[in-house]
């Protein structure tokens, strides 16, 4: 009788071994692999731009940088300035800006089980988007810490918007995600009403506006690299903390909570997490679609949907892919710099599409 | 064991259940039954706390739930939901280990043990045999095999069941409450499960609690609480109800054209 078998509960019994292939060791590969990937990503996009420098030579700058390497330089000096202060600080940005984009976009899909969420969905977006407008739009300058006005302004559009958006969306102590969602939207199209607006009556600074909303990583300096790394490095650790809880929350609410959760306190320390993330990335690169809601669904079809690896996974990967794209964006069709924007939709949509008809037919969220 | 000590509960300021009194001892299968919108899915949520007590107590184990933390309420209270939604791109096996998250610290990942026990949980439900099956490729009993296996998993001292039998056919609705007795005896698991079926009730349930409008009708052994002028109170329905041939359970059994007789008498 089977009922005996369960009996046997507390004390394991050797006749229950779990199949091996129910383990997840495969995946462990994946990280560590794309990891190395990520390495080589950064050493082979410091060798392309105007000035050709070989990869050996490269790996040889980038390492004498490394404590208790001492490696004679044996290149010409410009080539330090070239590698270590125009094109690493600006690669790094990159690689940052689309590890915190794509976990944030899975951290929204996950929390909302809402396949088309992304990282713009509570109003992050229209509300940065209008805040950069501003900032081109004001006449006397303001700094603060190097930073001009456009960072500033954007990432408090961003976080101003997802404030409004939050305390609309809130019913008593619970915030549902279809009010979150339809709030998102509702308050995204009129900030960017108020955008398009802006843009008719502003004359001249239009190019500026349009290439900031479709997004770039030109003259990218350290300073922006040191404001945006610590940020994203504490969100992003706090999502990864968050990864059980999430998995758990793929069932309904009801069932989380009666298996233990808290499920407000997580949604409201993942939301803050992928916001402030999302915010700090925007405010320095512009708007970079398709990194967030793309990279998720990407490896969600190759490596499947538990969270535990689906969020450091799609850290890699958005951090991989963005790299790619700004170089192939600058390196394209040069001295003329397309917008990282244009590449990530143009290069990512296919892929997507790819991968949704090779597994077509089957739930894979 | 749970206890229930006149328990109003209800959504926003709306009382949905009123002075509900009963109690559930370990061993013994105690069913909620009563007509669509009696209150048996609110009673069930209201003992996990899913719905705010207005007055009376709850008691678990002797310890009143307002001051049990939901990790620990999750490590006593297994619940089987009506229509539970699942990921579909889960394993089946992954979806039965997360009935070990009440037990795992914030930090810690499933082991080995977790592991061995979501496996037995497989085995003594039978699921073991679609474990590495994405959930959305299940069928309907497969799905709640499943949710029972992960409620095992969570090693709960009470078991709850919220009309586990009402999508399935025949054959599975004695398979799940076979299962689900014998887990109740020999486990010493306290079992509350709301059913639809009448039938099912009398047959598996040791107790009978009749709930009507949000209240309690009647509660007792099968014999006392399923007889026609009870039920005919309580779902305005002309049944004849005969001792099962086997075993002396009141059987309750329908009639064609009883409830079209009813309606041309309320118009009139």
């Amino acid at each position: 009788m089977n009922t005996n078998i369960y009996q046997s509960i507390n004390k394991p019994a050797i006749d229950s071994i779990v199949p091996c292939s129910l383990r997840w060791q495969g995946k462990v590969y994946a990280l560590v692999g794309l990891t190395g990937l990520l390495l080589a990503v950064i050493i082979f996009a410091t060798t392309l731009g105007s000035v050709h420098i070989s990869f050996h030579t490269c790996f040889e700058v980038l390492a004498s940088k490394l404590p208790f390497l001492h490696i004679a330089p044996s290149w010409p000096e410009t080539f330090n300035i070239i590698i270590l202060d125009i094109r690493l600080p600006r690669i790094l940005l990159a690689g940052l800006v689309g590890a915190a984009l794509a976990v944030a976009g899975a951290t929204y899909q996950g929390l909302f089980r809402n396949p088309l969420a992304d990282p713009y969905l509570l109003g992050i977006a229209s509300g940065a988007g209008l805040g950069a407008t501003v900032g081109f739009l004001i006449p006397f300058p303001l700094q603060w810490m190097n930073f001009g006005a456009i960072p500033i302004f954007a990432f408090a559009g961003g976080l101003g918007a997802v404030a409004v958006v939050y305390s609309v969306a809130r019913v008593g102590k619970t915030l549902p995600a279809t009010t979150l969602i339809l709030a998102g939207v509702a308050l995204g199209a009129f900030l960017s009403s108020i955008t398009s607006y802006l843009m008719t009556i502003c004359g001249e600074e239009l190019h500026g506006i349009v290439f900031w909303l479709m997004g770039g990583l030109s003259l990218t300096k350290w300073a922006e690299v040191w404001t945006v790394l610590p940020c994203v490095m504490v969100g992003v650790i706090i999502i990864w903390l968050h990864a059980r809880p999430l998995n758990v929350m793929q069932l309904d609410e009801e069932q989380a909570q009666q298996l233990g959760i808290n499920v407000e306190r997580v949604k409201l320390i993942l939301l803050g997490a992928a916001t402030l993330i999302t915010s700090v990335a925007v405010c320095f690169t512009g708007l970079i679609g398709f990194v967030g809601i793309l990279v998720p669904h990407a490896v969600r079809l190759i490596w499947g949907p538990d969270h535990r690896f689906l969020l450091p996974l799609s850290t890699l990967v958005g951090g991989i892919f963005l790299i790619l794209a700004d170089t192939l964006a600058h390196t394209l069709l040069p001295p003329t710099e397309i917008p990282v924007g244009v590449i990530t939709a143009f290069c990512g949509a296919p892929f997507f599409l790819y991968l949704l008809r090779r597994k077509k037919g089957l739930a894979f969220f | 064991m749970v206890e229930l000590k006149d328990v109003s509960l209800g959504y926003d300021h709306r009382a949905i259940l009123s002075n509900i009194n009963l109690k559930a001892v370990p061993g013994e299968m105690l069913g909620l039954i009563g007509p669509n919108g009696s209150g048996k899915s609110t009673l069930i949520k209201g003992i996990t706390r899913l719905i705010s007590i207005f007055s009376g107590h709850i008691f678990v184990d002797g310890r009143d739930i307002k001051n049990i933390k939901r990790e620990e309420l999750a490590r006593l209270i297994a619940v089987v939901p009506q229509n539970p939604v699942l990921p579909e791109a889960f394993t089946a096996f992954e979806v039965v280990l997360m009935g070990r998250t009440p037990h795992l610290g914030f930090l810690r990942y499933e082991g080995e043990r977790d592991m061995t026990i979501a496996w037995q949980a497989m085995r003594a439900t039978e699921t073991q045999f679609f474990a590495e099956r994405r959930v959305g490729e299940l069928s309907g009993g497969e799905r709640q095999g499943v949710v029972i296996a992960r409620a095992l998993t969570q090693q709960p001292k009470v078991l709850l069941l919220d009309e586990p039998t009402a999508q399935l056919d025949i054959n599975h609705q004695v398979e799940i409450l076979d299962l689900v007795k014998n887990l109740c005896l020999e486990q010493n698991l306290t079992v509350i499960a709301a059913l639809h079926d009448l039938n099912l009730a009398a047959q598996y349930c040791d107790w009978l609690v009749m709930l009507d409008g949000g209240q309690i009708y009647t509660k007792g052994i099968p014999q006392e609480v399923l007889t026609v002028q009870n039920i005919k109170e309580v779902y305005g329905a002309e049944v004849c109800v005969y001792p099962h041939p086997v075993n002396k359970l009141p059987a309750t059994l329908i009639m064609a054209g009883e409830g079209k007789r009813k309606r041309t008498y309320i118009q009139r």
